[in-house]
């Protein structure tokens, strides 16, 4: 074929819009790919909250419940756990729970709604383990000064019986308190605040 | 015979089988003086037949469920015929593929494959890497044990380091709000499907891509200078007979100490197969001590030796962003080097020292990847990340002003 008689620029400008159009078509295309890969709905709807009962707990003690697949830990701290966490906050990377790592009514210094019962997501904030309990305030090879808490064994993450989260290791925030509320003395609901105070 | 020679000719005619065959195998030139580290190219090609074929009859009893995961796996090594073996040659086979292609990989470094005009075999082969990564990874998570579950829980966190867009990417990989039944089976998929499909073709552009250049050698001269009347490299020797015959020995001795890992040592010493997998996943209880398998150890000592904020960002989006460029900084190998010979023969003393110390960080982080991180450790594995690091980053200015030898007009044996 000679190039006689071929005017390319308009060649080109047919490629092109071609190419663009088509281009257009792909994105288009790739979208429900993409999309079918997120959460579906039923997996959507499964995030119903749970009742965690904790008339058994016993001071220093902590039980685990399951909240949208996550661990949800609730523990019942001694008057000396909860004596010691003013005394870390020089320790700490957000000591007044400044970060919205908790609902309002649990930013407070024991981060709880009644101050002995605290109530995390077991989820380290670094990369996703689960801590584990460390209660006994004794000295732990990765802290001569441990006052009781959470320690991840992934990473080295520390957290105080608070759930608030030590400079110097990589979790950036602390542990997250899931909305959860009192239906009664030993029975909390936890995914759920409405009508909470 | 005269029937098989018309067929050939008959398929010639219609397929370039025999020229195929000469290109790549009786008339593909060799350098003479390959050794012992040319027996792992070839090596990698056989684990991959062996991860192919023994894959594809573990999927006929495996279920991608995740109530029903677990067990298919105990049923595959109790009641399947010759479940146990298939599925411990498989699993032999992961680790057995990043032993050879490290092995591959350090006689790159060590002969400067890498360098010009071998740059894109290196980057296909740094694909290649990536993609047996991905491939490892989505594995793991199959058996849906404790390792498996919580291995995977961190991998994907480390998306949800990416500032903006991390926790939707997290999500997305997921396809739910935790580790679930739906993240197994896109994983499965993954596994059996996308990332073969990536891996087979990769290796064919690394083939296609090597065979056009020609192959490197010991001494890091380019055979293709020096041709005879016929236009064959002199130092050249035909790839078959010659190198094919030569590889059946590095075969024979491969599957020998295969097979003792698949008949005496299956899990490794824990190292191939981790404890904590022979536990189901339970997502309420991380496992006292979780590492990942050995291959990927290096990469997380180096992402969990930052600890420390550097203004706005977090150490843990750092750690990350340092485990991702010490994969990505191979990739520039080819241009960070500026030396003017290939081979460690004929360098001079600086880079012999810095790769010796980067081979000692690299198993000085592989080991302390494994070890749970306390303070000396965390200091150590500090240490190793700046030299590994080092190696790559100072490497323009070193290897230029290192002493070399001159290289040789022909190859040499040693």
């Amino acid at each position: 074929m000679s190039g006689e008689g071929v005017d390319t620029s308009k060649r080109r400008f047919l490629t092109a819009a071609a190419t663009v159009v088509g281009g257009i078509g792909a994105v288009y295309v790739a979208v429900p790919f993409v999309s079918s890969m997120m959460p579906s709905e039923r997996a959507k709807a499964a995030g119903a909250p749970v009742e965690a009962d904790i008339s058994k707990l016993e001071p220093g003690q902590m039980l685990r419940f399951k909240w949208r697949g996550k661990p949800v830990w609730v523990v019942k701290r001694t008057d000396e756990m909860l004596a010691a966490l003013p005394t870390l906050n020089s320790r700490l990377r957000d000591p007044d729970s400044e970060e919205p790592q908790q609902p309002e009514y649990a930013r407070n210094v024991n981060r709880s709604i009644k101050p002995d019962i605290l109530v995390l997501v077991g989820i380290c904030t670094h990369l996703g383990c689960s801590p584990s309990f460390v209660p006994e305030a004794m000295p732990q090879p990765y802290d001569a000064e441990w006052k009781g808490g959470f320690f991840c064994p992934c990473h080295g993450s520390r957290f105080d019986l608070a759930g608030r989260v030590y400079t110097g290791v990589p979790a950036p925030l602390n542990l997250e308190v899931p909305p959860h509320k009192y239906i009664s003395d030993t029975l909390i609901l936890i995914g759920e605040d409405k009508g909470a105070a | 015979m005269g029937m098989l020679i018309s067929l050939r000719d008959w398929i010639d005619a219609r397929f370039p089988m025999t020229k195929m065959w000469e290109e790549h195998l009786s008339k593909y030139y060799a350098p003479k003086n390959f050794n012992f580290w040319y027996f792992f190219g070839s090596l990698a090609l056989l684990v991959l037949v062996i991860q192919i074929v023994t894959g594809i009859f573990l999927t006929m009893n495996y279920k991608p469920d995740a109530d029903l995961a677990f067990a298919s796996v105990e049923y595959i090594m109790r009641d399947v015929n010759w479940g146990w073996l298939i599925r411990y040659m498989h699993s032999t086979g992961a680790s057995a593929f990043f032993i050879v292609v490290y092995l591959h990989m350090f006689r790159g470094l060590l002969y400067g494959s890498y360098k010009g005009p071998r740059e894109l075999i290196w980057i296909f082969g740094m694909l290649i890497y990536l993609c047996l990564m991905a491939e490892a990874f989505f594995g793991y998570l199959l058996p849906w044990g404790q390792m498996s579950y919580w291995g995977a829980q961190v991998i994907i966190s480390l998306f949800g380091a990416i500032p903006v867009v991390g926790d939707d990417l997290a999500l997305w990989i997921r396809g739910d709000f935790v580790i679930s039944d739906a993240t197994l089976n896109r994983f499965f998929a993954f596994h059996v499907i996308a990332v073969p499909l990536v891996l087979l073709i990769l290796v064919v552009l690394h083939i296609l891509a090597l065979h056009e250049v020609g192959s490197n050698n010991p001494d890091g001269v380019e055979i293709k200078k020096n041709k005879d009347e016929n236009g064959i490299p002199v130092d050249g020797i035909p790839f078959h007979p010659y190198y094919s015959v030569k590889d059946i020995v590095g075969v024979v001795v491969f599957l020998m100490v295969f097979s003792i890992v698949v008949f005496f040592v299956p899990d490794g010493g824990g190292y191939f197969l981790e404890k904590p997998n022979f536990e189901p996943a339970d997502p309420l209880k991380t496992p006292e001590h979780i590492a990942p398998v050995w291959y990927f150890t290096p990469y997380y000592a180096i992402l969990r030796a930052v600890t420390i904020d550097i203004g706005p960002l977090s150490a843990k989006f750092l750690g990350v962003i340092l485990m991702g460029a010490a994969v990505v900084i191979l990739f520039f190998l080819p241009w960070l080097d500026k030396s003017e010979v290939k081979s460690i023969r004929y360098r001079g003393p600086i880079y012999k020292t810095m790769l010796t110390l980067f081979v000692l960080a690299f198993f000085m982080l592989g080991y302390l990847g494994t070890q749970p991180p306390t303070g000396v450790k965390t200091m150590l594995a500090q240490l190793g990340t700046v030299i590994y690091f080092a190696f790559f980053l100072l490497m323009p200015w070193y290897t230029k002003i290192d002493k070399t030898k001159p290289v040789p007009e022909r190859v040499t044996f040693k």
